[in-house]
């Protein structure tokens, strides 16, 4: 369970948002939404310790993520898998060695565990032949996928992923969400995703943290999001819907 | 930030890097990648460089010592002890602040704002650790080994100038380059490779390391990166003279 205590972030004088609080139970999927520049990637990455707040806490399984010592602190990120925005694959090697490179570091399976359990987790995300492309070889939904892969090798706990779906043709982006989906029933794994796409946060989420004006301006389950009478929350939708019902006339 | 903060976060990157420094085997890889990336992949520039250094020497020295009371010699003995203690070293630095130095602010620099950096710490890597430790030790090493390439081209180049012009025989060339020739200068020059090679990889890595604001980013921290080092080389050279010689 991940439990965000009074969490205040500022980058200089920018206050990104302030007393930021909400619990993340395990098994669900939790999508953090907000306009551009609301600070969910900066949200994200305080979940596992890339960023530190100004004051407040991550409680991750009952342990202050912030207040453990560098050692502790990286093997706690070991419960997590990350797909980034921009997949941030190693480019200097191919995508067999991106997926294969936390298995070789950290664990002592032999070459021919690590090639099979590489194979396994590319035929997961359908990309079984992509396996010796060089990383500048693959489109951006492949790179997401090579990207989900790499996150899901060494079996985390929590799959936290950054904008899935953003610059992605709609079809390719509906394949992302049945695969977030495949991965949370899979795997049985607690996901966090930050996303603006309300189409993606309809079909995966099972709650809704809203990010609006510095704050967490509304928290709850997918079904009190629909009957929601909060004005901000209501426009951020509204006009979320009229941009896939655009899409679809 | 100023100077006393950017000194402040440099140590700091040091400090973490050796701290956190694990078993030679997380770094091998990486590292005889380095050796082979910083080493290898310079010789030929370094060979170049040497060896156009050593001729204009020998051209110069001819013309500037052309009397009938100076002996030819004295020009190999100017030439070669001009490349063993000053030369080899500083401008073969030089060179490879543009060249490896750009490279590693570059490279690193990329993985920053690409978030490369922010994976490896996600997966559990100690990231500074991890990416600086290699590229450091390489660089130390190598840099010795590259001043042994860039004193032979430089000499020889100077050689073949001096056969070239007709300004100094062979001969004349190596008696005189012997007759002032000392260990110490060998070991000096030795002492300032290691010394730049440390602060041409480490300041390079700091500078990558920190790179912010996408492609415009990583540009100005390279630019930081290669000037700063020359600089710093610059000093560096004028405190080990005053110090050890």
């Amino acid at each position: 369970m991940i439990e965000i205590k009074n969490l205040t972030k500022s980058f200089g004088k920018n206050l990104i948002w302030k007393d930021v609080s909400f619990q993340i139970n395990d098994g669900e999927t939790i999508a953090i939404i907000g306009r551009s520049g609301s600070g969910k990637s900066v949200l994200l990455k305080h979940i596992n310790a890339l960023l530190c707040p100004d004051s407040g806490n991550v409680i991750i399984d009952g342990s202050d993520i912030n207040a453990l010592d560098y050692v502790s602190q990286r093997k706690l990120r070991q419960k997590f898998g990350i797909l980034f925005q921009g997949s941030a694959l190693f480019d200097s090697i191919n995508t067999f060695e991106n997926i294969a490179f936390p298995l070789r570091f950290f664990t002592d399976k032999s070459e021919e565990e690590i090639r099979d359990n590489v194979m396994e987790a590319l035929k997961l995300v359908n990309l079984e032949n992509a396996h010796d492309k060089e990383t500048s070889e693959l489109s951006g939904g492949m790179r997401k996928r090579v990207g989900l892969a790499r996150a899901i090798i060494l079996q985390p706990k929590y799959i936290m992923y950054d904008e899935p779906t953003s610059g992605l043709d709609p079809q390719t982006s509906e394949e992302i969400n049945e695969l977030i989906i495949r991965m949370a029933d899979q795997f049985d794994v607690t996901s966090i995703v930050v996303t603006h796409d309300m189409h993606s946060v309809l079909s995966i989420a099972d709650k809704v943290a809203f990010l609006d004006e510095q704050k967490l301006s509304w928290h709850g389950t997918i079904n009190e999001l629909k009957d929601s009478e909060q004005q901000s929350l209501k426009s951020f939708v509204t006009a979320s819907e009229y941009q896939i019902n655009s899409k679809k006339r | 930030m100023n100077a006393f903060g950017e000194l402040g976060k440099y140590t700091s990157l040091l400090y973490q890097a050796l701290r956190s420094s694990t078993e030679f085997s997380t770094y091998r890889k990486s590292f005889s990648h380095e050796m082979v990336k910083i080493g290898y992949d310079s010789v030929p520039i370094i060979m170049l460089t040497g060896f156009f250094t050593g001729s204009v020497m020998t051209i110069q020295s001819a013309y500037q010592l052309d009397s009938a009371f100076i002996p030819v010699s004295t020009i190999g003995a100017i030439v070669s002890e001009s490349i063993l203690i000053e030369l080899a070293a500083v401008i073969s630095s030089l060179v490879l602040a543009g060249k490896v130095g750009a490279r590693l602010a570059t490279e690193l620099g990329t993985m920053r704002v690409t978030e490369q950096i922010d994976a490896l710490e996600s997966m559990g890597f100690n990231s500074i650790s991890f990416l600086v430790v290699p590229r450091v030790f390489a660089g130390v090493l190598m840099f010795p080994v590259l001043y042994i390439v860039a004193c032979i081209t430089g000499i020889g180049g100077g050689i073949l100038a001096g056969i070239a012009t007709g300004a100094v025989p062979v001969s004349d060339f190596l008696a005189g380059a012997r007759m002032y020739f000392a260990p110490y200068t060998l070991i000096f020059g030795f002492v300032k490779m290691f010394v730049f090679g440390f602060i041409i990889t480490s300041i390079s890595c700091y500078k990558g390391y920190y790179a912010s604001g996408g492609a415009e980013g990583v540009g100005n921290s390279t630019t930081s990166a290669t000037v700063l080092s020359c600089m710093i080389v610059l000093l560096a050279d004028f405190l080990l003279a005053a110090l050890l010689l």
